[in-house]
């Protein structure tokens, strides 16, 4: 390997590093504004400049390759002096309005003024001032304290994959704009330019002016709103959660967190459920102590026949509370136990059946994807960020079978008729010789698939175009299930579906629509259809007063994700880890001590007294759920599929609208704007500075 | 404010004649790579749209070119040479860069605002002329330079501009280049033939100097940009946008080709 000095210590790089990258590596930190690691290099904001020597001039280090040899100086008099006029100048016409500025405290020019600012200001000249800028509801423009950074517009191009932003005009009279006049940035990853942004021009609409980032708990969590399972970190004051901002994790998320995950937080403040209901004699729902719920229960399940008793599990629900659910419905005889609340109905033995064997991150290998009734922009846009990265970087041939969208990557559409499936497995269709000459060829199969009618026999013809193909192989897994719910492959994983001669999700809706159901369970389930639910004594236990709620016979207040400790499974099959950021509203209580408590009124013999017992039973149980952080290798085990028939039907869209899918959603004012300003196109127009 | 390209209101689309010129253009780009056309097809469009390029024009070359629209606006707003308004049919562009500035570029624009009653960054009324400041136009040694059109105009004071901008209002031809009838950057009152002495001496030194003097005079052109010197051939007293290319845009062209 080459090897070059910094600041008098030899190092070793990889050839094709920048001198910046080599910087970092052997702990030398170089400062920027321009450079992100997940970016193209853009090289104008000259902070980075380092002494090389030999070289009449500073370099700048972010977009110079390091060369054997190079001797390179960072922390010399005559970088320091290069450094402290870049700061000058770029100080010039940025606003010194760090008091009322919301990237105050977490600012990336406020620290290096700290360190390579002047104490006092040259220049007394007017400074430049720039209109505000319509961005959406999710993102505030602030343009006057813009540095040109560039790094929004590359974000945009880049990963997003909506080239809406650019620099028009040149030199001080440079705006950051976007290419409709007025119009938001329709992208789902647009809250991230927040992130990257180093100044405070792009700050989060929704947190404008609501607190200072030094005044936040922090907690590590894990999103919920897709089944990406993107590493969070849950800001909140009191009971207040305040922000939401990603986590890194190269594996899963990069950097990046969705829009709907990071704002949909206000959510979490209205509609909550905060104390048991039960519905009286008259119809009503009104207010219960616990006990009373807990008994109107036990009086209702001691008469019912078993078979006409069932349990479904909703797509926010933690590991732990589904698992003693599990546990308590079986005690209790109860067979009609499923998670898969949508009715999609498919062979789920094997993990490999159900999970994203390829591995998100191991996307960047893949070179043909064939999405078959998915819509990976909506249901899981970080995913979608992996897919456009592959494109990005080497091509990646994409096709779809379903329903067509605007993709942020060329994609195919091969029609939405299921049927096209058979003709790629019989190798007649045109796209079979491009899965067949591909090196890393991967399957995305999707929700849209699953839950139409014939989901099963479709999900069986997948694998079989998988193994004809061989993307099943030793040193790659090609059959991947996108599922949009983050609790269903941790739920699948466990076990909670139908035991032999229950009834599934389809069944027990059809027969609670004919009055042949006599107790329906719902833990945080909201997506069924409201006439399953007027015959059959419902009890719903959730967050939200959303729209099971309404239906229910008694409720059982539970708590959000941020307020609860928490195992969440990703569609790799990863098992992580949320932690509680906040407590619940009221009388809410975690939903796994309210099952716990429940078993005590109908003799469910759970006798866990806390969290890390259960956990333990969990794991006895479930080895696999004990290695946290890891795509389980477990996943490259698709069996081969037998029985294929030919399949038909039109696929159709999951997700209407992305920014509201789950009772949190629904209830976020936030995403409300969204759906009206994005969706329904319907902007307010520009007021002064700020709102 | 925020620059941002008018619309004209009118449908744009590249007349055959264009359409065969930004067709070679993009042939000169790999394939995919096309994108790299647009300031061709950017100058194309200004000429076609009479001097200015209207917001239709660029969406539509960003179409044709298939680049993001925000793309192709970057680059209209980034070049001063595309006008993002309309301008008039004699777009007069002082340059006011320090040599010319000191050689008398106050009377120039004195005299502008004196004959047709405007000042820089406007336009006449009946839209004949419009005055703008440039940076400089590469021409100081015949300083102080006024470009018309696709022509410069050299050696100027508020004599001999006023002489100009009156036939051009009159409609009269104008003759580009020094007013001072001086050759190139020679000094005043040289001429080859009275020199012809001193002229053959320093000529049999230089004889691997190709053949005649004037093919060797473009060598030593006022204006050092390679196209200029077509201008007085090609459109001597035109005032009309029918030049080849603009020495501006032309020295981007040759580069191109």
């Amino acid at each position: 390997m080459p090897k070059m000095t910094i600041n008098g210590k030899e190092v070793e790089f990889e050839a094709g590093m920048t001198i910046l990258q080599v910087a970092e590596v052997s702990g030398v930190e170089i400062p920027v504004f321009c450079y992100h690691p997940k970016l193209n290099i853009a090289g104008n904001c000259r902070m980075c400049l380092v002494e090389v020597e030999k070289s009449p001039k500073p370099v700048a280090s972010c977009a110079m390759p390091a060369a054997e040899g190079m001797v390179v100086r960072t922390n010399s008099p005559y970088v320091e002096k290069a450094r402290k006029g870049v700061l000058e100048f770029l100080l010039i016409n940025h606003p010194l309005d760090c008091p009322i500025c919301d990237q105050g405290g977490e600012c990336d020019l406020q620290d290096l003024t700290l360190y390579y600012g002047p104490g006092v200001g040259k220049y007394k000249e007017n400074k430049r001032s720039v209109s505000e800028k319509y961005f959406g509801p999710l993102i505030k423009t602030w343009m006057t304290r813009c540095i040109h950074c560039t790094r929004c517009v590359r974000f945009a191009s880049e990963i997003a994959g909506t080239s809406e932003l650019g620099g028009v005009g040149r030199g001080e009279h440079t705006e950051i704009v976007t290419s409709a006049i007025e119009g938001a940035i329709a992208s789902e990853l647009s809250g991230n330019m927040i992130d990257i942004c180093p100044v405070g021009a792009l700050t989060s609409k929704p947190y404008a002016f609501r607190g200072r980032s030094w005044e936040l708990t922090k907690t590590d969590s894990i999103d919920v709103f897709d089944g990406v399972g993107a590493n969070i970190r849950v800001d909140s004051i009191g009971t207040e959660v305040m922000r939401i901002l990603p986590r890194q994790n190269d594996d899963v998320n990069e950097e990046w967190l969705a829009d709907k995950s990071r704002f949909a937080y206000d959510g979490l403040k209205s509609q909550r459920l905060d104390r048991p209901y039960v519905r009286n004699n008259k119809g009503k729902l009104v207010e219960a102590t616990w006990d009373q719920a807990f008994s109107a229960i036990a009086l209702k399940l001691k008469d019912a026949k078993k078979e006409r008793v069932a349990a479904l599990v909703g797509g926010m629900v933690e590991l732990e509370s589904a698992f003693v659910l599990k546990q308590l419905m079986l005690s209790l005889g109860v067979k009609n136990i499923d998670c898969r609340h949508d009715m999609s109905d498919y062979d789920v033995s094997k993990p490999g059946h159900y999970r994203f064997n390829t591995t998100i991150a191991g996307i960047e290998d893949a070179d043909v994807c064939l999405l078959i009734g998915t819509q990976p922009r909506f249901e899981a846009p970080l995913i979608n960020a992996r897919l456009r990265k592959r494109y990005f970087q080497n091509g990646l041939q994409a096709a779809l079978i379903g329903a067509s969208y605007e993709s942020t990557f060329p994609l195919e559409h091969l029609g939405d008729d299921a049927a096209i499936l058979n003709e790629i497995l019989s190798g007649k269709h045109s796209f079979a010789k491009i899965l067949k000459n591909a090196k890393a060829p991967m399957i995305i199969l999707g929700e849209g698939a699953l839950t139409s009618t014939n989901g099963s026999d479709i999900h069986t013809l997948a694998r079989a175009i998988a193994d004809t193909h061989k993307m099943i192989r030793k040193d790659w897994n090609g059959f991947n299930v996108l599922h949009t719910s983050a609790s269903r492959v941790g739920c699948l994983d466990i076990g909670f579906v139908p035991v032999k001669g229950g009834l599934g999700t389809r069944e027990i809706i059809q027969k609670s629509q004919k009055g042949l159901m006599d107790i329906l369970y719902l833990l945080s389930v909201d997506d069924i259809p409201p006439s399953a639910l007027e015959k059959p004594f419902v009890i719903y236990q959730g967050h939200h007063g959303d729209q099971s709620a309404a239906h229910a016979d008694v409720i059982l207040p539970g708590a959000a994700y941020t307020e609860k400790e928490g195992t969440y499974v990703n569609v790799e099959g990863r098992v992580q880890r949320a932690f509680k950021a906040i407590f619940p509203p009221g009388e809410a209580k975690e939903d796994w001590k309210i099952v716990r408590a429940l078993s005590d009124y109908v003799d469910g013999g759970l006798e866990y007294v806390n969290l890390d017992q259960l956990r333990h039973a969990m794991i006895a149980e479930f080895p696999h759920l004990k290695v946290l952080n890891v795509a389980t290798p477990e996943a490259i085990d698709a069996s081969k599929a037998t029985d294929q028939k030919d399949v038909k039907g039109k696929l159709k869209p999951t997700i209407a609208n992305y920014y509201m899918t789950d009772p949190i959603s629904r209830n976020s004012l936030t995403m409300a704007r969204c759906t009206q300003e994005i969706i329904e196109g319907k902007w307010p127009k520009l007021g002064l500075i700020g709102e | 404010m925020t620059v941002r390209p008018q619309k004209s209101g009118k449908a744009f689309s590249f007349s055959k004649e264009n359409e065969k010129k930004a067709k070679e253009f993009i042939s000169h780009y790999p394939k995919s790579k096309q994108a790299s056309a647009v300031i061709a097809l950017f100058e194309l469009a200004q000429r076609q749209s009479g001097g200015w390029l209207p917001e239709e024009a660029i969406v539509y070359v960003a179409q044709y070119l298939d680049m993001p629209l925000i793309r192709a606006t970057e680059v209209a707003t980034f070049y001063t040479m595309f006008n993002l308004k309309p301008v008039g049919e004699h777009f007069i562009q002082v340059c006011t860069t320090t040599p010319c500035w000191l050689r008398g570029t106050d009377a120039i624009m004195t005299t502008c605002q004196k004959e047709l009653g405007i000042g820089a960054g406007q336009t006449t009324k009946d839209k004949k002329f419009t005055v703008v400041e440039v940076e400089c136009l590469g021409a100081c040694v015949n300083a102080p330079v006024v470009q018309i059109n696709d022509d410069f105009y050299e050696d100027l004071d508020a004599k001999s501009f006023e002489e100009l901008l009156l036939a051009l209002k009159a409609g009269k031809p104008i003759k580009p280049g020094s007013a001072l009838a001086r050759q190139c950057s020679a000094p005043v009152g040289f001429s080859p033939q009275a020199n012809t002495v001193k002229v053959a001496v320093k000529k049999a030194e230089a004889t691997k100097k190709p053949d005649s003097p004037k093919a060797a005079a473009p060598k030593a052109q006022t204006t050092p940009r390679p196209k200029a010197k077509l201008a007085p051939k090609a459109s001597t007293g035109a005032t009309k946008l029918n030049g080849k290319s603009a020495p501006r845009t032309g020295q981007k062209k040759n580069k191109d080709v």
